[in-house]
């Protein structure tokens, strides 16, 4: 913005009064922002409301900009404290028991659509280290929970929780430990856990261990667009509620210019008033920011929760915002008092409006467009995040979805001036007054537009980009739903653990073998050799292995193409993914099942054991865990499974879908035998982290700014109908019916609608397009989403003019005729 | 309303002239705590131009109201060729407006909107008349007020005068039984003012609509045929009290 | 105007010496132009003879001055038939209105109510005038407008008149 430049006979004059207030365009700029912005609060009741609903709803964008600028601050802050109470480890664990040291084994579970996160403990000196949070060690039978956990562990109606996790709760985890106020986490004290079974790892310390899921460029792209495509309907919001109640405040100019103000005063007189409501809108938004800020420590949405400590926006990001707000409150009232023409006895604004050019409109979309292009094939699925500009991604995209907010008031225009009055009565009505106010119609749905072709353009992204994320688990749900995978003591051990399971309620088959490696007997013999005399390590390493899988026919009916199978029967699958077959599989073989250096297996003796001469070659297949297996496949009539070096109880269970809980009483089971929970819930893919967690935060974004969008429409809609409201007084004294003016006010609201959705429809396809090439992503679209993401932007405008009827009602009621 | 009295109004319809067309007695409406009306009467035949006049805040405007069944009362009755209209419900107190009632107003009665032609065809194309028959309808009436030559200018476009004379077409398209006008002069010079009396009354005369008017000018007063004054709510009839 | 209806009406507040009666007169209607001694003495003669005023007492020392003049009840029937009978309308009539009006306040009557009367008379005209307009030719419009605007324009005097003398009464009642 720039001053405005004096004319030239004022210029000319300026030398003979230099300092004089009347020429100094600060001390001018200042005096008129002044006047305005004390017109905005003594200008009596009208004056005071438009003020107020400017407040309202720049306090809102307001509120909505700086929940924005926390997200970086409140990201960081969560996967701080999550890495600080990390047990991944660096891989500088230590090796050998200690004072300080601790096994920890991850025992997260799940119940119902609860995720909870735990570990199991058990110390092996006097000073163990202790997590963030957490003041004192667990003892075996004991738990340390966290708040909203405990909770739930206390309602009557998580009995089957409470089964789940029966230790004693010894104390909570205090907020340093937990990533949000809501998460579900323990700690429990454990005994006889093992370094060698399972995930079971010994720790020092808490902390450190590698990020996983990190960021790659075309997540950085989504990110890039979640923020625009959530911003820029703010940004036009905010525009849009600096210029409420535009009409009424223009004819309060009018008698300014009736006292002597120039047309340039009043112009500034009115940026003043909007100023008062940006500033006054600041003010709101930081209360409701801080008031949400409090309030959002006390709820969950899909599992996340927030500490109001948390959310603390960037210091520059919040300056940026109170320095921006009240510029572009003064910009855009500029902006939008070009085509007016504030007369002394009242406003001008044409009887017929000027035709919209359309030549200038196109600059803005193809600009973004320009900036677009040369990125096109540049973003890899893979490679360093900083490989993206991110810069140009947003500007690219800021400008596209700007030029439909350009395009819209064009196209209204266009496409209204062909309406005839033909047509019923509401119709007349309404496609008469779009004709004559075009502008304002495109005005106020162009925050619906920008926020509908964003979320098609990035729904589009996801879609396209999805199968990077999410990948094949190559799992059966329709078989099996549920897997658990259990370490047991020896084989006879299996046996025990399938009956518990199909003793369950809710389960209505179970599938289970038991698994272990074997090596070549001669090889084996070296390698206990050689670890002997110290060079242990290589040789074990050296040493090539095979699986062992013991089960009945019909269990190995399921993960082999057997053919025939009687007991006694032994299968070998070989060449699994095209490989050569193993020389180890071959009937007569002598193989030994105590594998040197397994874990938990040292100080073994060998396990003799020969492949039978009537071993057949078979192929194998995946099992509905979407688990493959190769090596000897053996009834145990053929292989004792007790000669099974520390073998893993592999079981698959089909539920039964009548049985409510079943999956949750199927973790009761399992958690008894394994306190770790080593169940597993089957699905058919699986997706990334970060994408998900991505796509939420795009979710939750978009229906604020849906919300906000509606709130806005439905004040400027109000705003018009007050407006009329002695013409609508007037219709209804003639007898107009209700229904008649209903419709006309909809069909009024839903022309520019279905014009602003048609482009944003156009734009968000576009743009959509574009990215995808961006990031490397054939063209394609799933219509449905897009015609979801329509159907949103419609209702939105529906259920604002529903709501705007009452008060339509009301404002029709004869009251209106009166004269004030 | 029962039937009998269905056509005790037809029949009354049947025979114009002495029998009141529209009667108010003991009519009592309050905004807030301001008595607007208080124990107001009224009465008008068929054809008959009736003045209602006062000084302003005196209840004229309410008077109309309740008259053209705007507003309902808070006491008293309003009959309309023998039904009660201050009973009616509101649907069909809005039907009644739409096909026997005509209003001109003072100020903002056109949509701004629409063209002229389309302002006075509108309240036609409520009651359900098509859109060419409605204009064919219209712009005659136009003519007979003589704006036919704004028919296709929208009100910002033209003079208040032409305006005003537009929104008399409005009212009487329809050829209502009863126009409501209420200071239909007051934003006029005296020259269109005059126009717009003259237009009004020969028209209503011509069509035997009654015509209840609200105006605080004498010199408007003098286009009807009698009038009555409205005074804190309460209303005098003189020309029907014998003067002393 | 009518002197004698006024005398009759200042005489309804309370006895008066003729002196008394012209100073009043002068003070509320006689704008610039007093009244002569003269004519207050005729009229009240006129007033005596025909029974609406009396004498009520002669004061000591003789002499014209010293009468008391009294309404009687026919003097006040006679000003209030004078109060209800509306003018006929004419350009000028203002100051016969306005004796009435002030009449009217001072004896505790209803201006509006005058004021209501009188409308009706001047509307009855109006209507007459209004009627020739239209049918007239542009001679008789020219002529009849001059005319409706005057009593417009007395109708408008009078009832602002009226509203302020209304208040006033209101004002020196409370």
């Amino acid at each position: 913005m720039s001053a405005p430049h004096p004319e030239r006979p004022a210029r000319s004059e300026h030398p003979a009064r230099s300092g004089s207030a009347a020429h100094d365009p600060f001390r001018v700029w200042a005096r008129d922002l002044g006047l305005g912005m004390r017109f905005a609060v003594t200008g009596g009741r009208e004056g005071w409301i438009r003020t107020l609903l400017t407040a309202v709803g720049v306090g809102l964008g307001v509120a909505l900009l700086l929940t924005t600028a926390a997200v970086p601050a409140m990201l960081q802050a969560r996967s701080d404290r999550t890495s600080a109470r990390s047990t991944d480890g660096s891989g500088a664990e230590p090796t050998r028991p200690g004072p300080h040291t601790l096994l920890v084994e991850p025992a997260n579970t799940t119940y119902r659509w609860y995720d909870i996160t735990g570990d199991l403990f058990e110390p092996e000196g006097a000073e163990p280290p202790l997590p963030p949070g957490v003041s004192r060690m667990p003892g075996p039978g004991e738990m340390v929970v966290s708040p909203a956990l405990a909770s739930m562990l206390a309602d009557p109606a998580d009995r089957l929780l409470r089964e789940r996790l029966p230790q004693h709760v010894v104390g909570t985890v205090g907020a340093a430990g937990l990533s949000g106020p809501k998460e579900l986490l323990y700690y429990a004290g454990a005994h006889g856990l093992s370094q060698y079974v399972g995930m079971t790892r010994r720790i020092d310390r808490f902390g450190g261990g590698f990020p996983q899921d990190p960021w790659t460029p075309v997540l950085i792209v989504l990110l890039v667009i979640v923020f625009v495509v959530l911003l820029v309907p703010v940004g036009v919001f905010v525009a849009t509620a600096v210029r409420f109640g535009g009409e009424r405040r223009d004819r309060r100019l009018a008698a300014l210019r009736l006292i002597g103000a120039d047309s340039r005063t009043t112009r500034r007189i009115a940026a003043g008033e909007a100023l008062c409501g940006a500033l006054l809108g600041l003010v709101a938004g930081a209360a409701v920011f801080l008031g949400l800020r409090r309030a959002i420590g006390t709820f969950s949405l899909d599992q996340t929760s927030v500490f109001p400590s948390d959310m603390t926006p960037a210091p520059e990001l919040a300056a940026l915002i109170a320095v921006a707000v009240p510029v572009a409150a003064v910009l855009v009232t500029l902006l939008a008092l070009r085509g007016v023409v504030i007369e002394p006895l009242g406003v001008v604004r044409g009887a017929t409006p000027r035709r919209r050019r359309l030549w200038w409109r196109l600059l803005v979309p193809a600009a973004g467009l320009a900036m677009l292009y040369p990125l096109i094939g540049t973003v890899a699925a893979t490679g360093p995040a900083s490989s993206v500009n991110r810069p140009q991604v947003a500007a690219g995209a800021v400008l596209l979805l700007l030029g439909l907010t350009t395009l819209l008031p064009w196209l209204v225009q266009t496409v209204v001036a062909r309406l005839g009055g033909a047509g019923p009565v509401p119709w007349q009505l309404a496609s008469r007054s779009l004709q004559l106010s075009s502008g304002v119609a495109a005005r106020t749905v162009s925050g619906i537009t920008v926020a509908v072709a964003g979320a098609i353009a990035v729904q589009a992204v996801f879609a396209g980009v999805a199968g990077q994320f999410t990948h094949d688990t190559g799992q059966d749900p329709a078989s099996a739903q549920m897997a658990v995978d259990i370490p047991v003591r020896d084989g006879s051990q299996v046996k025990r653990v399938v009956g518990a399971f199909r003793t369950t309620e809710g389960v209505r088959q179970v599938m289970g073998t038991a698994e272990s490696g074997a090596a070549d007997l001669g090889a084996a013999a070296r390698a206990r050799d050689a670890a002997r005399s110290g060079h242990g390590e290589q040789a074990e390493d050296d040493l090539s292995t095979t699986g062992i899988t013991v089960g009945d026919c019909a269990t190995l009916r399921q993960v082999a193409r057997i053919g025939s199978c009687s007991p006694g029967s032994v299968f070998l699958v070989t060449g699994l993914y095209g490989s050569p077959p193993d020389p180890l599989l071959t009937p007569g073989h002598r193989l030994d099942l105590s594998v040197p250096g397994t874990p938990g297996a040292t100080g073994d003796g060998p396990r003799p054991w020969t492949i039978p001469a009537s071993a057949r070659t078979v192929t194998g297949e995946t099992d509905a865990t979407g688990y493959e297996r190769s090596g000897v496949l053996a009834t145990p009539e053929a292989l004792d499974p007790d000669l099974l070096q520390a073998p893993q109880a592999r079981i698959a269970i089909t539920l039964d879908p009548g049985v409510p809980d079943a999956e949750d009483l199927v973790r009761n089971t399992a958690v008894r035998i394994d306190p770790s929970d080593p169940t597993t819930t089957l699905h058919a893919t699986q997706e990334a982290q970060r994408y998900v967690s991505l796509r939420r935060g795009l979710m939750i974004g978009a229906v604020a700014v849906l919300v906000m969008i509606g709130a806005s429409l439905l004040v400027s809609m109000l705003e018009q109908l007050r407006e009329r409201r002695r013409l609508l007084a007037t219709l209804v004294a003639f007898g107009t019916r209700r229904r008649t003016l209903g419709l006309s006010v909809l069909w009024q609201a839903a022309v520019p609608m279905a014009l602003g959705l048609v482009l944003a429809v156009a734009g968000g396809l576009g743009l959509g397009a574009v990215l995808l090439r961006v990031v490397n992503e054939s063209v394609g679209f799933d219509w449905a989403s897009v015609a979801v993401m329509a159907g949103a932007g419609a209702g939105v405008v529906v259920l604002v003019t529903l709501l705007s009827l009452p008060p339509l009602w009301r404002m029709m009621r004869p009251d209106g005729l009166r004269t004030e | 309303m029962s039937v009998a009295r269905d056509a005790q109004a037809a029949d009354d319809g049947a025979r114009p002239g002495r029998r009141p067309l529209l009667t108010a007695t003991g009519l009592r409406k309050t905004y807030g705590t301001t008595p607007a009306l208080d124990e107001a009467d009224f009465s008008i035949s068929p054809g008959e131009v009736v003045a209602v006049m006062g000084p302003s805040g005196s209840g004229k405007s309410t008077l109309l109201h309740c008259l053209a069944g705007i507003v309902r009362p808070d006491a008293g009755v309003v009959r309309y060729r023998d039904r009660e209209l201050s009973a009616m419900p509101d649907a069909e107190r809005s039907r009644l407006r739409r096909d026997e009632f005509g209003f001109v107003f003072q100020f903002g009665q056109l949509v701004p909107e629409l063209t002229c032609l389309e302002n006075v065809a509108l309240p036609l194309r409520l009651g359900g008349v098509r859109r060419k028959e409605a204009e064919r309808r219209a712009t005659e009436w136009l003519e007979r007020l003589e704006v036919a030559e704004v028919t296709r200018q929208r009100p910002g476009e033209v003079s208040g005068g032409q305006g005003q004379r537009v929104a008399v077409a409005r009212a009487l398209v329809t050829e209502p039984r009863v126009v409501f006008a209420d200071e239909p002069t007051g934003a006029l010079d005296s020259l269109n003012g005059e126009r717009v009396m003259r237009l009004l009354t020969s028209a209503a005369r011509d069509t035997g609509a009654a015509v209840v008017l609200v105006t605080h000018e004498a010199r408007v007063a003098a286009y009807s045929d009698r009038e009555v004054v409205v005074r804190d709510g309460r209303s005098r009839d003189l020309t029907r009290e014998p003067a002393a | 105007m009518s002197i004698g209806h006024t005398f009759l009406g200042l005489l309804e507040s309370g006895p008066r010496h003729g002196y008394d009666l012209k100073r009043a007169f002068d003070e509320r209607f006689g704008q610039d132009r007093p009244l002569a001694y003269g004519q207050v003495y005729s009229t009240l003669a006129r007033l005596l003879k025909n029974g609406l005023v009396v004498v009520e007492g002669i004061e000591p020392g003789g002499g014209p001055e010293r009468k008391r003049y009294a309404v009687t009840d026919a003097g006040v029937t006679d000003v209030e038939d004078w109060l209800a009978r509306p003018e006929r309308p004419e350009p000028y009539l203002h100051s016969t209105l306005y004796t009435k009006v002030v009449l009217a306040l001072l004896t505790g009557r209803s201006a509006a109510d005058l004021l209501d009367s009188q409308r009706s008379e001047h509307l009855r005209l109006m209507r007459e005038l209004t009627r020739r307009k239209t049918d007239g030719d542009l001679a008789d419009q020219l002529v009849c407008d001059h005319a409706l605007f005057h009593l417009e324009a007395d109708l408008r005097w009078l009832e602002l008149t009226a509203a302020r003398l209304d208040d006033l009464a209101k004002e020196v009642r409370s």
